[in-house]
């Protein structure tokens, strides 16, 4: 058994930190469908891996500047959210959530099959934003892309803030969380904002996906996990509540990185549906409605 | 939209006939075409149908997504897997203890998620579902992990092991039929009644003083010892598993199968079974000449595109989307075949025969 030291923790601290900036990402779009269109949207996982591949496509095969294919990328896959909502969701909108929930599954594993027939099972990568040696802090190396990773969410969660709080669109789609048909009823598009909500979370996705990409390689498969992830994240803040999930999300990112470090990696991914699991007891003890707050 | 899944209603002795022609067919299928590969397709089929009438039963009836029900499947093939090849125990009675213990994980499973409402057991099972793979994939003392459990030793019966394809194809569809047959009692008892009352409106079920947490543990239960004994009945045709076969993708395939038989219809399950395991192989031969890649992984593509066709155009089905429109074909023909007559045996009135 070996001796872990404050640096060690710390290392696990600050890069299970990152990894769950990206949880939150996908958690926070999950929770965003859900409470303006009342679909969980089990495709959310594959948004992110269009999000990761596009961006490779046009980096490597159109020869963009990063930033640019990055934005494309992003632009893209809420295209993509779009249409995916338009064509899936929408026809069915009336059906109860059960044949919803198939419906998003569906999606999720056409989506998938798309990108394994246009760029095959061999995983790709994206260059680090930037180039340079890592940071130490207190011992503990954080390379430059878990910066940008931070960064970024905390860039993406500010925009969110904003949009909800302080512009009209923002607050309609608002609205429509707290009550559809009032909504409706004084004048707000609903429809139209159901498109916004998914267009917004595939965004979210696509970024959570190009971040990431620089650390871990880019797959075809690797939206389910990822996807499933976002999941916990969403539940912990009980579909509804988003600074909830933000922390849960952070949380979850810091147990798996300590659990990965100290036990075995093997397991990682199990812990965080051992949380899901502990999560949805808690719900029925109604612990997280003691803080509960829509979006 | 509540009632979007009417239950197909069958007379008790329409459901009798049904399971006579079912297994007259059965009976007969391998006179008429005994090669291996067609008999191994049954087999599965055959057990396949068996997890998904459990399903039906939970989604249909229960109203609840289950996206672990793969985990049930192998909970039961790696229960009857360890206490055969490694207890030495007798496969059946492997397989009735796989069950209890499968049975009791569910409840155990199912208690808190049946507290709430919505997409919580979608949730629920969907993490048990990881979590179970990930345990089997990673107790390798046990499991053997991801290189599988070899040795499982094959059934008998009264000292004769069960060896030959045909001999299994029997014993399983047996099992099939007996489930459909419970299931099917089920649906038309007091339990299924109460289901259906809480699939309709939960609220006005709970009114009437349906039980509603209990009885979805319940379906629950039961569609988790379905999965179970499908999984043991698996685990010794193959002689051999190891965790790829129930992961998330099988699930999702599960879940498949029940949709495109129909949710909440019991009889549908045979059909769904077979008829996306009938595609899963034509996809098989046909994909590889259509790409380069020839893995045999695209079939995912036709089934996601599948699955949501199906949901938005025939949320209740392919079985009862196609009995409805039978009886609606053959009932307007009726229809217009009476209206012929009445209008040329009264010639003379020119009242206009409104046509249904």
């Amino acid at each position: 058994m070996p001796q872990y030291i404050f640096r060690d923790y710390l290392q696990f601290l600050v890069s299970g930190v990152s990894t769950g900036c990206i949880y939150v990402l996908i958690g926070l779009g999950l929770i965003t469908i859900y409470n303006v269109t009342g679909v969980i949207n089990l495709a959310q996982g594959e948004f992110v891996m269009l999000g990761a591949m596009l961006a490779v496509a046009y980096y490597q095969g159109l020869h963009l500047p990063l930033v640019i294919a990055f934005l494309l990328a992003v632009l893209s896959v809420m295209i993509i959210g779009a249409l995916v909502q338009r064509l899936t969701i929408h026809p069915a909108r009336h059906a109860p959530e059960v044949t919803l929930i198939i419906i998003t599954i569906g999606t999720a594993i056409t989506l998938r099959g798309i990108g394994l027939l246009a760029w095959g099972t061999t995983p790709r990568s994206l260059p680090e934003f930037s180039t340079g040696a890592p940071l130490v802090l207190w011992g503990a190396v954080l390379s430059r892309q878990r910066l940008w990773i931070m960064g970024t969410a905390a860039f993406v969660l500010l925009l969110l803030y904003l949009f909800f709080e302080f512009t009209l669109l923002g607050k309609a789609v608002r609205a429509c969380a707290i009550n559809r048909r009032v909504s409706q009823l004084v004048g707000i598009n609903t429809e139209f904002m159901a498109l916004l909500a998914y267009a917004l979370s595939a965004g979210m996705g696509a970024v959570a996906g190009i971040v990431i990409a620089p650390l871990t390689l880019v797959s075809y498969d690797m939206g389910l996990v990822l996807g499933l992830k976002g999941f916990v994240v969403a539940i912990m803040g009980g579909l509804v509540n988003a600074p909830v999930a933000v922390a849960g999300g952070l949380l979850l990112g810091v147990f798996e990185s300590l659990a990965a470090g100290t036990l075995s990696s093997g397991f990682k991914d199990a812990l965080a549906f051992l949380v899901l699991l502990v999560v949805l007891l808690g719900r029925t003890m109604q612990l997280t409605e003691l803080f509960r707050r829509r979006v | 939209m509540s009632a979007l899944w009417k239950p197909g209603f069958a007379s008790q002795r329409a459901n009798w006939l049904g399971v006579l022609l079912l297994a007259l067919f059965l009976g007969t299928f391998p006179l008429w075409l005994n090669t291996p590969y067609a008999l191994s397709t049954m087999v599965l089929i055959g057990i396949y149908t068996i997890v998904t009438i459990g399903l039906c039963l939970l989604m249909g009836y229960g109203g609840q997504v289950s996206l672990g029900q793969a985990a049930f499947f192998g909970l039961g093939a790696y229960g009857s897997a360890i206490l055969t090849a490694k207890g030495g125990w007798s496969p059946w009675a492997a397989m009735i203890v796989a069950a209890v213990g499968t049975g009791l994980i569910a409840y155990l499973v199912g208690i808190p998620i049946f507290r709430l409402r919505g997409h919580y057991l979608a949730m629920g099972t969907l993490a048990f579902g990881v979590v179970t793979y990930i345990v089997l994939n990673e107790w390798k003392q046990l499991t053997g992990g991801a290189t599988g459990l070899p040795g499982i030793p094959r059934l008998s019966i009264a000292g004769m092991v069960i060896k030959s394809d045909l001999a299994y194809y029997y014993l399983v569809w047996l099992f099939a039929l007996f489930a459909l047959i419970i299931a099917l009692n089920i649906v038309n008892s007091r339990i299924g009644r109460a289901l259906r009352a809480i699939r309709d409106s939960e609220q006005a079920a709970e009114s009437l003083g349906v039980e509603i947490s209990r009885y979805k543990l319940q379906v629950m239960v039961i569609s988790a010892l379905y999965a179970s004994v499908a999984g043991s009945l698996y685990a010794h045709y193959m002689i051999f598993i190891s965790p790829t076969a129930f992961d998330f993708g099988v699930s999702v395939r599960l879940v498949l199968m029940a949709a495109v038989g129909g949710l909440a219809s019991i009889w549908g399950a045979p059909f769904g079974t077979a008829a996306v395991t009938l595609l899963t192989l034509g996809l098989r031969e046909l994909i590889p000449l259509l790409t380069q890649y020839g893995t045999g992984e695209y079939q995912i593509i036709a089934y996601g595109i599948l699955l949501v066709i199906i949901m938005i155009f025939m949320p209740e089905g392919l079985v009862t989307a196609s009995v409805k429109l039978w009886r609606y074909k053959l009932r307007s023909w009726i229809m217009a075949v009476v209206a012929k007559m009445s209008s040329s045996g009264r010639s003379g009135s020119s009242g206009h025969v409104k046509s249904a």
